[in-house]
């Protein structure tokens, strides 16, 4: 480094600070930098808006041939057929019909196993439990309605004379295997998350395992299983192939789980599968009946993370 | 640890910065620090520190944990600035430019001044491009490979690493990885490099290769380095600073001396009770 | 003085002791339950499927003869299907992970679209083919082509694209960020040039495990319009096309069995590529643990 003379020492200086300026390009070039990113992060809002006006756009026309009154009172779903009827009561107790022995299945049995694996298991057994569970919830669901129609069905058909080829048990069966790992791994999450000292402090005052799992563990996770739950539940609603595969596509208005029905999302799959002209009224029922499902499980979403914010048990 | 004295039995306090005096013009002086005060959203980290940081010499910044040296070193190239809701108040004049001043820009105040951390933190990249970035990404046009070495000899790590160069930064040892730090620093050609405490994560004697290293440098650069440890400030350094937190927790610069007089005659009492340990 | 003992009744610790095994006996079998179910559908699976699986069956063309039928423009489908998705989804995603994370300004906006994401992850799957179908298979105009069904899925798996990454990105200490700006470097220089590629190992591993959800996904594709009877091999993206667990759907929905035979083998088929593709996730993860040992 040069020691300029004293009397050069002032011009230096505002050399100096005029070199600690941001060069115009580098402004320039960060904003070109962050814009693309942006967008992209934007895209996200974009992703909502563009599935809520889509489905607003054909819903809002579908109301305006057919009333909300007959939407919400018929109790028959035929608008492919001549005489039409657009009670979409049918496919909802289709899907709820699934939902429920889903969760039957799904909701304690997964619960049993977060327990397990949180409480019992030894470190060995997680090892080879937990991939277990990942590799059941990395299944595509089609393979899984492949399941109930070819190999459950039969088996229920073999125990429950009067069982269809096409029912809502099976379908709901295999529903809640596929759901089950969500329950457990979100579950034991909750239950993860509860302080070491909170069981040591149960242990020492003379509990049993099962004592401090359930009376202790799981009421401290309680918010936590909660909205698991509720996720879950969410989930069998949106659900698909399984029940497209094995539920059949019957709309038919019962809550016998042994007879053909046809869900929201299966009825979506059956019009999609044909030809159906766009701004046709049969095209705009898929809309129709696919905001209801939108609204459905957004209003659990929300509902679940709710449940989570609101009701979390704070430990330090 | 023993309380700080009470007010009353503390010497008059630093005379208010007078306003707007010229910076100086002195070649000798790398930082011209006056009335810099700092807060972190609500919270003041320091106040009023005025000091004059005498070029190519080392300077050392002590004091107890949470007196704010760490932070006063990063006021001067602007690093606190990374932390969202800080505030600075002051000006910290870097051979007579303002380096706080509104159109002045953090990256080019960085460039010019190297920076070496407590924990040695190479990127995870091969030993050369650890030191070739820098200069890459300020469009240096000249020869890279002879940049690399000379920075890499100045860090007394050459000889070390000559062979592998395109081995990852991260295999070297701790007291490797450090000097690697300092070459990536030195690369760029800074005037000043600042350390924080730069060898509290080696072992002995890997501090004492860079305290070896600290004293080469000092020909060629301005050094300003934070330590907690007093026999290192007294072993490496030219002039010291002494900085306390009161009991507001608010940093301020207790005594500035050269280093042999500090330690055998310090003005200040407070600076006294540290270095007898009667605190901190 | 110690508590009188008579107060307590001993406890039954006996009894408690029993209920406890009698739980945990349970609760095994309830996590018991899940290999069980997995590895009767595996032998389901391959029991039918195992027989039927050739090089022909992978090469051949669907066909009214169960015998004849193949997977071939299923399987290219589904290979083109991913790759286009990849295209669209991975650039997309990584930006904006890398927006949300490294740059700052934690204000209404980002909150808004965090928001957002976690709302869109939940949705399901069909919707977004509804969506598809909408905007665009209708109002774009792309019609039932590859193109429109690439950026379904890239907007269905975008939300898992963006967590990972951002995951990924959490995992590069903040002291590699600091020596980058303490070198003079720009926020767009310190991100893509040091922790950008400090975090790959990381964003391919959460890409690759986006990309194994979207190959299984059915449901958004049909109602897109990809079709089950293809009879040639698609050559651009605004040609028809068709994917694996399509052809599946379609050959179980028949009710001759020599075409659940089928169904089976491709299910081993898709089953084996998902399996190479998680298989490559991990891989990439633990090579990415063993060399960066901050």
């Amino acid at each position: 480094m040069i020691t300029l003379p004293r009397t050069d020492v002032a011009a230096a200086r505002r050399v100096r600070a005029r070199e600690l300026r941001r060069p115009r390009h580098r402004t320039i070039s960060e904003l070109l930098a962050e814009a693309p990113l942006l967008l992209a992060a934007l895209l996200s809002i974009f992703t909502t808006v563009g599935i809520i006006g889509v489905l607003a756009f054909e819903t809002f026309e579908f109301f305006t041939v057919v009333p909300l009154s007959r939407f919400l009172t018929e109790t028959q779903w035929t608008p492919l057929f001549l005489d039409k009827h657009f009670g979409i009561v049918v496919l909802l107790s289709a899907t709820l019909l699934t939902t429920a022995i889903a969760m039957l299945v799904a909701l304690p049995l997964g619960l049993l196993a977060a327990i397990y694996l949180s409480e019992y298991a030894q470190p060995g057994v997680r090892r080879v439990l937990k991939p277990v569970l990942e590799i059941l919830a990395g299944i595509p669901t089609v393979v899984y309605g492949y399941f109930a129609l070819l190999f459950v069905t039969p088996i229920l058909q073999a125990l429950i004379p009067g069982t269809a080829v096409f029912n809502g048990l099976s379908a709901g069966i295999v529903m809640g295997i596929m759901i089950l790992p969500l329950v457990a791994s979100l579950s034991e999450d909750a239950m993860a998350a509860v302080p070491r000292t909170l069981r040591e402090g149960a242990y020492a005052l003379g509990a049993t395992r099962f004592e401090v799992a359930t009376q202790i563990v799981v009421p401290a996770a309680f918010s936590g299983i909660v909205a698991a739950f509720i996720l879950a539940v969410s989930r069998a609603i949106g659900e698909t192939m399984i029940v497209a595969i094995a539920a059949g596509l019957s709309p038919t208005l019962t809550l016998n789980p042994l007879v053909p029905i046809e869900t929201m999302t299966a009825y979506i799959v059956q019009v999609s599968q044909g030809d159906t002209p766009q701004g046709t009224l049969e095209y705009r029922t898929i809309f129709a009946v696919g905001t209801t499902l939108f609204v459905m499980t957004l209003a659990l979403n929300v509902v679940s993370q709710w449940v989570l914010d609101r009701f979390r048990e704070e430990y330090q | 640890m023993v309380s700080v004295p009470p007010p009353s039995s503390r010497p008059a306090p630093l005379p208010p910065p007078s306003t707007t005096p010229p910076p100086t013009d002195d070649p000798g002086v790398a930082f011209d620090i006056r009335a810099l005060s700092l807060w972190y959203g609500r919270f003041q980290a320091l106040r009023n520190i005025t000091l004059q940081i005498p070029a190519r010499q080392v300077t050392a910044l002590i004091g107890p944990s949470g007196c704010g040296k760490s932070t006063l070193l990063r006021c001067l190239n602007r690093m606190n600035e990374l932390v969202p809701d800080v505030r600075i108040q002051g000006e910290v004049y870097f051979e007579g430019a303002n380096i706080y001043a509104p159109d002045a820009d953090p990256v080019e105040v960085r460039r010019r001044i190297g920076m070496v951390f407590q924990r040695p933190n190479p990127f995870p990249k091969s030993i050369y491009d650890n030191v070739a970035w820098g200069p890459r990404i300020n469009g240096y046009r000249g020869n890279l490979d002879e940049l690399v070495e000379r920075s890499l000899r100045r860090a007394a790590l050459w000889d070390e690493v000559k062979d592998k160069l395109r081995q990852s930064g991260l295999a070297l040892s701790g007291g490797q990885q450090q000097r690697l730090c300092i070459a990536r620093a030195l690369a760029l050609e800074p005037e000043v490099i600042l350390m924080d405490e730069p060898c509290s994560a080696l072992d002995p004697i890997a501090t004492y290769r860079i305290e070896g290293l600290i004293s080469e440098l000092k020909s060629q650069y301005t050094i300003v380095i934070v330590t907690h440890n007093m026999q290192q400030a007294s072993r490496v350094s030219d002039f010291t600073a002494f900085m306390l937190a009161g009991e507001e927790r608010i940093g301020e610069l207790i005594e500035f001396a050269p280093t042999n007089q500090f330690f055998t005659k310090p003005r200040d009492q407070r600076s006294e009770d540290y270095i007898t340990g009667r605190f901190g | 003085m110690n508590a009188p003992t008579e107060r307590y009744d001993g406890g039954h610790l006996g009894r408690r002791r029993a209920y406890g095994r009698l739980f945990e006996w349970l609760a095994l079998a309830s996590t018991a339950l899940a290999i069980v179910v997995l590895a009767l559908l595996l032998l389901d699976v391959l029991h039918d499927g195992l027989p039927r699986l050739s090089w022909s069956f992978l090469t051949n063309y669907p066909s009214r003869l169960a015998a004849r039928a193949g997977i071939a423009p299923a399987l290219v489908g589904s290979v083109y299907l991913i790759a286009l998705t990849a295209l669209f989804a991975l650039p997309t995603g990584i930006a904006a992970a890398v927006w949300l994370e490294e740059y700052p300004a934690r204000n209404w906006l980002t909150r808004l679209i965090e928001v957002n994401l976690a709302n869109l992850a939940g949705v399901p799957s069909i919707i977004y083919g509804l969506l598809g179908l909408g905007l665009f298979v209708r109002a774009l105009g792309l019609q039932r082509s590859l193109l429109a069904g690439a950026l379904t899925l890239a907007l269905l798996v975008l939300p898992i694209v963006i967590l990972s990454t951002r995951e990924a990105l959490r995992t590069v200490p903040r002291a590699q960020r600091e020596a980058a700006y303490a070198l003079g470097a720009t926020r767009a220089q310190v991100v893509w040039g040091v922790v950008v590629p400090a975090a790959l190992p990381g964003i391919l591993t959460g890409t690759i495990l986006a990309l194994s959800r979207a190959i299984g996904e059915t449901a958004p594709l049909i109602v897109v319009g990809a079709v089950a009877f293809v009879a040639f091999l698609p050559t651009s993206p605004l040609d028809p096309f068709t994917v694996l667990p399509i052809q599946i759907f379609n050959w179980v929905s028949r009710p001759q069995p020599a075409f659940h035979a089928n169904a089976a083998a491709a299910i081993l088929v898709l089953l084996v590529v998902l399996l190479s593709m998680n298989a490559a996730a991990i891989f990439l993860r633990d090579r990415a643990r063993r060399s960066m040992r901050w």
